[in-house]
């Protein structure tokens, strides 16, 4: 048994640092996002204008719900990447699998910034990819819908994100013991049985995993509708940069932020229920 | 294990092999794990594989079962070639060594499993998932995660998840290697049973020499991937082939000596026999070694004289290690018999001492 003063020291750090670094931000926005700006400064008068115009300005809602379809469509994509490279690594890949995980891993360290900025070298209307096209001549003229578009913004997300999605469904795959595998085969299914029947089911803690990394990284994500989002690929964390930054209204920002935070948690909680589902030791 | 259950497999002509293991090989790298095997197996025969780590007892198991290709020679069941079908398509089950048992599916699921990916009628299987739960005692567990079983009712699950899909050869990797002493046992003597009572083929793989012994119609003793030899327990036991097989199976006294003009001369101990001269190693069992209270010896017996080194009790027998001059040293086994020491008159007969190759 540790003594009283040992468990103080111990977890006093960690506490002390989430809670002045998490849940007093946390606080403090919630605050926020019931009290008002009024000419050009912060009043603490308890509202609830600020949800008021969350719901009835429809600008707020599309751009909400243009963040989840994004954020849904990254998550699908990276999984219909990130699965099938995990499956390939960990049960066929043989004597090459440590080089390809390497290879998977390597692009986690490489800035953020730079591949949003290669993509837009790629992307662009002088960009490698509309170079490629029209030397080709499969097309005569810069084809724009490439950059500045949702597509963009989901292709940059999927390739940023899909090392998140690999990494919790590799680990899955890894951990199931081979001969889970071969009782499979040696009861009389064929492979794509034994994937459907024993492989999917026992990796779906990874899969889930993965899913809502994806899901919850990219609905907050601002960075890549900055880089290649343009104007029709603006997403909710945009707004929110706006509302704090150069349109100075704090109250509203954080309101939005507020049902951000809700919608993740509440997706947290969902993603453990199904987890806890699927989860057999 | 309880009557009724599994009916008979299709019956296969009493007289052809059902399994035939025609010059088999398989190399890993630069390591030959098995050599040229050829081993037939009779329909409804107990078999067992026997040796130590590595000999590659387990290989030629996954081999039958089709989890690894032969490098050379073929395996034929039932006049099919086998080892070119993929695993899912040979009716061969394997019972795994830690049962790999599906932790996400129930036992009544983890036994329907080979029923429901075969495509077998749907209204029959409730019916054959519970008969072969049946056959293994574990009805009343139907409903339960594996995780929630202990390892002996596991192992029952296994056997009936294997046997519920009436393979004409059930292929058994150490199965009760994981069991504590007195479970294994039980489930011996179970498996025994069962298997009687299934008709269903089996080959068995173990380490462990007693457990051959009790279970095993034959025995293919393995070493470094060749056969040493196959035989019933008890001729292997009697009339080992070689100086391996004798100490493999059961305790032996080697004796190594030579034969000059039809006499056999291993250190102090001589005796007649007919044979070519030459040197020559003799397999001598302890419990064939007695005490001659009287000295005396019959024409076919030979006879000599030891002191007791050191005696170990073990309830029924004695094992004794006994000196019979110029250090050479002999194990007698003996009925409990109290405390020995000094010197004492022993004989054996000479039938006992069998002539092997090193």
């Amino acid at each position: 048994m540790y003594s009283r003063t040992y468990k103080t020291l111990v977890s006093a750090p960690p506490l002390l640092w989430v809670g002045l670094f998490l849940l007093l931000p946390y606080a403090l926005m919630f605050a926020h996002s019931f009290w008002a700006v009024q000419d050009g400064t912060l009043v603490h008068h308890w509202n609830l204008t600020n949800y008021q115009k969350l719901f009835t300005n429809s600008l707020y809602a599309e751009v909400l719900f243009r963040t989840m379809r994004i954020a849904a469509s990254v998550m699908l994509c990276s999984l219909l990447l990130g699965y099938p490279l995990a499956y390939y690594l960990s049960f066929h890949s043989g004597a090459r699998k440590e080089l390809l995980y390497q290879l998977v891993i390597v692009p986690l360290w490489v800035s953020y910034l730079v591949r949003g900025y290669a993509w837009k070298t790629i992307l662009g209307s002088e960009g490698v990819l509309n170079g490629f096209l029209q030397y080709f001549h499969i097309t005569h003229e810069p084809v724009s819908v490439l950059l500045y578009s949702p597509f963009a913004v989901v292709l940059v997300l999927t390739h940023i994100y899909t090392p998140f999605v690999f990494l919790p469904i590799y680990a899955s795959l890894e951990h199931i013991p081979r001969p889970l595998v071969e009782a499979s085969q040696d009861l009389g299914a064929a492979p794509i049985s034994t994937f459907f029947r024993v492989i999917l089911p026992l990796s779906m803690p990874g899969l889930l995993a993965g899913a809502t990394f994806a899901f919850v990284l990219s609905l907050g994500d601002f960075l890549a509708p900055l880089l290649v989002g343009g104007s029709s690929g603006t997403m909710i964390a945009n707004i929110v940069q706006t509302l704090f930054g150069a349109t100075y209204d704090w109250p509203l920002g954080a309101a939005i932020s507020v049902c951000i935070l809700l919608i993740t948690l509440s997706l947290l909680f969902f993603a453990e229920r199904l987890e806890r589902r699927w989860s057999f030791k | 294990m309880s009557s009724a259950a599994i009916p008979q497999p299709a019956s296969v002509d009493e007289h052809a092999p059902l399994l035939e293991v025609r010059a088999v090989a398989k190399r890993f790298g630069a390591r030959d794990v098995l050599k040229s095997i050829s081993l037939n197996i009779a329909a409804g025969e107990f078999l067992t594989l026997l040796g130590e780590s590595g000999s590659g007892k387990t290989t030629l198991l996954r081999l039958i079962a089709g989890f690894e290709q032969p490098t050379a020679g073929e395996i034929w069941m039932s006049g099919e070639r086998l080892d070119t079908l993929p695993p899912h398509k040979r009716r061969v089950n394997t019972v795994f060594q830690n049962y790999a048992l599906f932790p996400h599916l129930s036992v009544r699921d983890n036994v329907a499993y080979g029923l429901r990916v075969q495509g077998a009628p749907k209204n029959e299987i409730p019916r054959r998932v519970a008969e072969a739960l049946n056959m293994v005692k574990m009805a009343a567990f139907a409903g339960a995660r594996p995780s929630r079983l202990s390892g002996g009712q596991q192992q029952r699950v296994a056997l009936a998840r294997a046997l519920v899909n009436r393979p004409q050869l059930l292929l058994l990797d150490e199965p009760l290697s994981a069991l504590d002493a007195n479970l294994r046992k039980e489930m011996q003597s179970e498996l025994k049973a069962l298997q009687r009572e299934v008709g269903i083929t089996f080959l068995f793989v173990t380490h462990d020499q007693e457990e051959a012994m009790a279970l095993s119609d034959r025995i293919a003793l393995l070493r470094d991937g060749a056969l040493e030899q196959v035989a019933s327990p008890r001729d292997i036991y009697a009339r080992p082939a070689t100086a391996y097989t004798a100490q493999f199976i059961g305790q032996t006294n080697l004796l190594q000596g030579e034969i000059l003009r039809s006499i056999a001369t291993c250190g102090v101990l001589r005796w007649p026999v007919e044979d070519m001269d030459g040197p020559a190693v003799f397999s001598l069992r302890p419990e064939a070694i007695r005490l001659s209270p009287d000295g005396k010896r019959q024409t076919f017996e030979v006879k000599f004289r030891g002191s007791v080194r050191q005696q170990i009790y073990g309830g029924a027998s004695e094992l004794l290690e006994v000196d019979c001059g110029a250090g050479q040293l002999l194990r007698v086994r003996l009925p409990a018999c109290g405390p020995l020491n000094g010197d004492r008159d022993f004989v054996f007969s000479i039938a006992d001492a069998i002539r092997v190759t090193d």
